[in-house]
């Protein structure tokens, strides 16, 4: 069959306007799935180098200008950053609702509604995502 | 338009009163339900499209390709119109295109009535076999291309060797050699065990489903939703010896085989014979993990 066309990438790439719920969820889970992963290394990343505070001068954490109270002000302080948290909590949420979905289909419940409890995955995850914003957005324009 | 309503025929399966019985109204059998859902689809269907399309063409655009002719190895869609006649399938349409326009429109088909699985198509899109879809169902222009992920051989003609050996790697034939005691000469099979397996022997080997699969598609040696249901039809089998059923286990375990399935439900959705593949492949997950892990 050497001669037979072989359709290759440029198919696989097309196909994703053909892909169903749950091709849709597979791959959201896997996006975040890995960004938590990527989340995890920063935030551990961060805290560490902040840490100098834990041999720091107690009367320096009195006055609240420690190095970890400052990083971590100074984050806060940052528009993007809190953008960030609203997007990681959404990241969280989704993960963690898909992944239920994920663990009931392993046990093979409710396969018929597997559509279905994606899509309530997905209007969950945004109820909560914005229900947090103003929370999230505290004295940053909010 | 309009004027054609000589068609009596109003809700049936609404109207309908359904048996006492909870287990004879189906209320719980799966398949009663996929069922229940195909003719309300139905009818709605035969009041909406039918008369928009009486008299009129259809259009399609067919995947052309042919290695041996100079001029069309670079693969193309050909344009067809063809007159549209109710009740008219994929494949009546395709068949009308190679009878009417042009020879050379090259496919496969037989049974045309979803027996024979050799006219699964990629029709607007989806897997579909081309005898068991409406036309009047589908947008136009409707393009008719051959199976994604296999190789195409030329037009709709896609190589089945590697979805043929993927099936036959699962063993799938009756291994059991003793009969049971007594003095029956038969192996018979309890009603609930044929209950049990009725869905996945249904399969017609069309090969929508590995095609629709995105495992599948990047890795070659995935056994594949078919393959795996057909080890599923035999594993679960009750007359099969048990160790006969941990053989079958061993073979589906293995590195490309049920582990690779990420639920997708891909192929369940796309199976012409509404086998329930992605169940199958978990309970058979469920299995491989209990006969490894004995801590009863
Ligand atoms: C309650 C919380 C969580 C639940 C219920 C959950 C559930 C799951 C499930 C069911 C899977 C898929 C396994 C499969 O393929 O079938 C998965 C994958 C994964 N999870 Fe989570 N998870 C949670 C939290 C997290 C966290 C906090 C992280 C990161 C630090 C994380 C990172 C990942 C990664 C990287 C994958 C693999 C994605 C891939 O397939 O490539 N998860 N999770
Ligand atoms: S399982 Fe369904 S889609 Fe797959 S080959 Fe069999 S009949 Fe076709
Ligand atoms: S022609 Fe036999 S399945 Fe369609």
């Amino acid at each position: 069959m050497s001669q037979s066309y072989n359709r290759g990438l440029i198919e696989d790439f097309g196909r994703w306007k053909e892909f169903s719920a749950g091709m849709w969820a597979w791959i959201f889970h896997k996006f975040t799935g890995w960004m938590l992963i990527g989340y995890l290394f920063t935030h551990i990343a961060v805290l560490s180098t902040a840490i100098g505070a834990a041999a720091g001068d107690p009367t320096l954490i009195q006055q609240e200008t420690d190095v970890y109270t400052t990083t971590i002000q100074g984050l806060e302080s940052l528009f993007i950053v809190r953008v960030l948290e609203v997007g990681l909590l959404a990241v969280a949420v989704f993960h963690i609702l898909n992944g239920l979905r994920l663990l009931m289909v392993d046990l093979g419940i409710g396969l018929s509604a597997q559509d279905k409890s994606f899509y309530a995955s997905l209007v969950l995850t945004g109820v909560i995502t914005v229900a947090s914003v103003p929370t999230f957005m505290h004295g940053v324009g909010f | 338009m309009s004027t054609q309503q000589q068609e009596p025929e109003p809700q049936e399966p609404e109207s309908q009163e359904s048996p006492e019985d909870p287990e004879m109204k189906g209320a719980e059998s799966p398949q009663n339900q996929r069922l229940k859902e195909k003719e309300q689809g139905l009818a709605q269907e035969e009041t909406v499209d039918e008369s928009d399309l009486e008299g009129e063409t259809v259009h399609i655009k067919v995947f052309r390709y042919d290695p041996e002719v100079e001029g069309k190895q670079e693969p193309r869609f050909d344009d067809f119109y063809v007159p549209f006649e109710k009740g008219m399938t994929v494949l009546d349409a395709v068949m009308y295109a190679r009878d009417e326009y042009d020879s050379s429109l090259t496919f496969r088909h037989s049974c045309r009535q979803a027996v024979c699985g050799s006219d699964a198509f990629f029709v607007n899109g989806k897997q579909q076999l081309g005898c068991k879809t409406q036309i009047s169902d589908l947008e136009q222009p409707i393009r008719i291309e051959p199976l994604p992920h296999q190789e195409v051989v030329k037009d709709l003609v896609v190589d089945m060797d590697h979805f043929y050996d993927q099936m036959h790697a699962v063993e799938p034939y009756f291994q059991q050699e003793d009969l049971p005691d007594g003095d029956l000469e038969e192996q018979r099979q309890s009603r609930e065990n044929r209950e049990k397996v009725k869905m996945s022997t249904r399969c017609i080997w069309c090969a929508a489903c590995m095609s629709s699969c995105n495992i599948a598609a990047g890795d070659n040696d995935y056994l594949g939703p078919a393959a795996i249901n057909k080890a599923y039809r035999f594993a679960m089998d009750e007359r099969e010896d048990e160790e006969i059923k941990e053989h079958r286990l061993r073979i589906v375990e293995q590195e490309h085989g049920v582990w690779r399935c990420q639920t997708q439900f891909s192929c369940t959705e796309v199976c012409p014979k509404d086998i329930p593949l992605t169940e199958h492949i978990q309970e058979l997950k469920r299995e491989a993990v209990k006969k490894n892990l004995k801590f009863w």
